[in-house]
């Protein structure tokens, strides 16, 4: 309730539509344009990478030359041309990798600072927020913060590319495991030039003290990001887990195309939350970001696996969040809020692949249209003819503000089970001028009442996020429904 | 209409008044008079303009001034917004108040509540000053505080909607509140408590307008004044035996006899 209300306030000083647009002037190291054989042979050897990736990566290229961009979700803009992107860039200070947050360059604290990140560790032990961050600026982690503390319990919390050196057995054995390299055309464009991204793994038996959580942040111009995040909790363990994300204002389209891996053994449990704010281009659409990403988590037995996601950002949003329940009585979670505004497409949902038996899964997906902007949710959930005693509860949201907009469900379900119960639900509404009025009448003005009608509406999602982070989220809700009434 | 009105002491002064809903003529031209401390009601029968009036004085869109003015404390009040009227102390108790999904009704009562005082120019109250305000208002009202943690009005009973728009006009303590038929739909214990927090804000500085279509309402809030409308005017003015008559009579009797 508190928190309702200070977000609330902080929406109401909020100045400006989207306030991460700024550049950080830094020099920067980049790949030569366009996508070769070379262009990965160069990421490769900029990370020093083993053989054995490298040959990983270009196995995917090759895959991904003979796949074609898949037309199906709900969303249209004009063909992306892939020679026309860098595939790397990094700040060229960082290029021999900071061996302490001392030796990272000022600027870049300076940003993280002004996103509000603290890349600091005795700001955040002088209470900021109990997190432990993974920044990654463009196509390199610039920092990962409280890794020493966390080793003293066993967990594993550091860059991708550090964790290919540090832990070569691990990642070789999980990178792929979840989301194959040849899944789509997206993820196996990612598995052949992923820059970074974030690796965690939380050993048997460990609760994991604090969230986790990474930064991503686009800063280079004409520069695709390609990061990859693996999540392992071993037997018995629970970690939660953050990723935010923001980009400078620019004119051009820039393409995200980030996977996301993670694996519950038995008895784990990983929350994954998203605050998702990439630059969503400007009132007509110019510019903004595409975001075009993999989800995907295997839960073994009793594992669960819970995904939650706020979407306000981005010109275009491609994203299924996914959970493979294959060991009986695992449990997986998606809740979404997707906020799109004047030209925004966003085509998001989930699958629940249902394989063992007395699995679980619930999905909770919120959608809210203003401006001239399309929402669609797009969920599968199929139950596998062994995944006896299963069991979905499905329930679509769609919230419309103004005339222009639309919002689309699309449901798929397959049952190959007799057993299974799978329940649907879906509503489409509209702010109505009757609660408008009403909040107006009780003094509260026209556009934090919407910030407040919309942020009613999503509650049950935005309660399931960290508790820093709900605040954020709610913020954002307010920011991103800015010039849509009145 | 109320004979010898004077400006200064006038709260709220309506006159020649014409409103059109959807292209026809509602409110024909009403003339009105209300000083603080004053209680008026506004009595008459269905389609006579006593809900175009409460909703044309609360700012609701979709209401055409045709000619008239009214005046709030000396200001145009037509000019207002619907919030910049409520922060200047006008409250409408709504006939079918309305369901906000999600938000839990205390979170809604400390943003009115805020709202209000930051445009007035007071501190906000932070949450434990607020829940202390509003623990002591939920007492007097005999309203359990389990009713505030549930999302504004959604799932309500028609008599626990009509104590929430009681516990906020306690809340935001407007100058002019205005009651639209808040008798509908109660049954006689849930109006009496109604009636008693309604007569417990009754005070010098501030002024009611208590549109009913009823007289029974009149039995629990004395009016200092009561109007009879008729097809979009004022057709009679009087004392609280007005009321009475018209209870004898029905409005036929007293509409024809104006």
């Amino acid at each position: 309730m508190a928190i309702v209300q200070e977000t609330i306030d902080t929406v109401r000083e909020a100045t400006g539509s989207y306030k991460h647009g700024f550049v950080t002037d830094i020099d920067t190291d980049r790949a030569p344009r366009g996508l070769s054989e070379d262009t990965i042979r160069f990421i490769s050897a900029r990370k020093e990478e083993p053989e054995w990736l490298l040959a990983w990566r270009l196995e995917a290229y090759r895959h991904w030359l003979t796949m074609t961009e898949p037309l199906w979700a709900r969303v249209g803009y004009p063909r992306i041309d892939y020679q026309a992107s860098y595939y790397y860039a990094a700040p060229k200070s960082a290029a021999d990798g900071p061996s302490s947050l001392d030796e990272v360059d000022p600027e870049l604290l300076e940003t993280y600072a002004k996103l509000g990140i603290p890349l600091k560790e005795q700001e955040v032990l002088a209470g900021v927020r109990n997190v432990a961050v993974d920044a990654v600026f463009d196509s390199v982690s610039v920092a990962t913060t409280f890794r020493e503390r966390l080793e003293k319990d066993g967990i594993i919390f550091c860059s991708i590319s550090d964790a290919v050196k540090e832990h070569p057995d691990l990642v070789r054995r999980y990178l792929g495991s979840v989301v194959p390299a040849s899944d789509n055309f997206f993820a196996t464009l990612n598995s052949a030039v992923f820059t970074d991204g974030s690796f965690c793994y939380i050993p048997k038996g460990t609760r994991c003290p604090m969230e986790l959580s990474t930064y991503f942040r686009i800063n280079a111009s004409e520069t695709g990001q390609f990061e990859r995040t693996l999540v392992i909790a071993d037997e018995g363990s629970y970690v939660s887990y953050l990723e935010g994300c923001t980009a400078p204002q620019r004119d051009e389209n820039q393409l995200h195309a980030a996977v996301v891996e993670l694996v519950a053994l038995d008895d784990a449990e990983i929350k994954y939350s998203t605050v998702q704010n990439w630059y969503p281009g400007d009132e007509e659409g110019r510019g903004g970001i595409y975001n075009f990403v993999t989800k995907r988590g295997l839960c073994e037995k009793r594992a669960k696996i819970s995904w939650t996601q706020v979407e306000t950002g981005s010109a275009i949003t491609w994203k299924y969040p996914s959970c493979v329940l294959k060991g009986d009585g695992s449990v997986g979670e998606f809740y979404s809020v997707a906020i799109t505004n004047n030209r925004q497409q966003a085509d998001t949902g989930t699958k629940m692949l249902h394989v063992g038996r007395n699995t679980r899964s619930r999905v909770i997906a919120k959608g809210i249209s203003a401006g001239r902007s399309q929402s669609t949710y797009r969920g599968q959930i199929r139950v596998n003819p062994m995944a006896h005693g299963s069991r979905n509860y499905t329930q679509c949201d769609s919230l419309l503000i103004g005339g222009e907009c639309a919002a689309h469900t699309v449901p798929c379900i397959e049952a190959r089970n007799r057993s299974a119960h799978v329940e649907h639900e879906a509503t489409t509404s509209k702010v109505s001028e009757d609660q408008l009025f009403y909040c107006r009448q009780r003094g509260i003005p026209e556009e934090e009442a919407l910030t407040l009608i919309v942020n009613g509406f999503c509650r049950e999602v935005l309660q399931e996020l960290p508790m820093e982070f709900a605040v954020e989220a709610q913020k954002l809700v307010g920011i991103s429904l800015e010039g849509s009434v009145g | 209409m109320t004979a010898g009105s004077d400006a200064v002491t006038s709260l709220l002064s309506i006159a020649g008044l014409r409103v059109a809903v959807g292209g026809k003529e509602i409110l024909k031209g009403i003339d009105l008079e209300v000083r603080p401390g004053e209680v008026h009601a506004v009595m008459g029968p269905n389609g006579s303009g006593k809900s175009t009036l409460s909703h044309v004085l609360a700012g609701r869109d979709g209401y055409e001034v045709l000619a008239g003015e009214v005046l709030y404390r000396g200001e145009d009040l037509l000019a207002m917004d619907p919030e910049a009227r409520a922060q200047a102390g006008i409250f409408l108790a709504f006939q079918y108040p309305v369901e906000i999904p999600g938000v839990p009704t205390a979170t809604f009562l400390k943003h009115a509540m805020n709202s209000v005082r930051k445009a007035r120019g007071d501190r906000e109250l932070d949450a434990f000053e607020f829940k202390k305000v509003m623990d002591a208002r939920l007492g007097e009202l005999s309203i359990a505080d389990t009713m505030v943690r549930r999302a504004l009005n959604t799932g309500f009973s028609g008599g626990e909607k009509k104590r929430m728009e009681i516990l906020q006009m306690a809340l935001l303590e407007p100058l002019l509140a205005i009651l639209d038929e808040t008798d509908s739909g109660l049954d006689i214990d849930a109006l009496r408590l109604v009636a008693g927090g309604v007569n417990a804000m009754r005070s010098e500085r501030r002024a009611m307008l208590v549109i009913t279509h009823y007289q029974r309402l009149l039995d629990h809030i004395r009016p200092d004044i009561v109007h009879i409308l008729a097809d979009g005017r004022i057709v009679r003015s009087g004392d609280p035996s007005l009321a009475l008559e018209l209870e004898k009579s029905g409005y036929a009797g007293l509409v024809s006899a104006a």
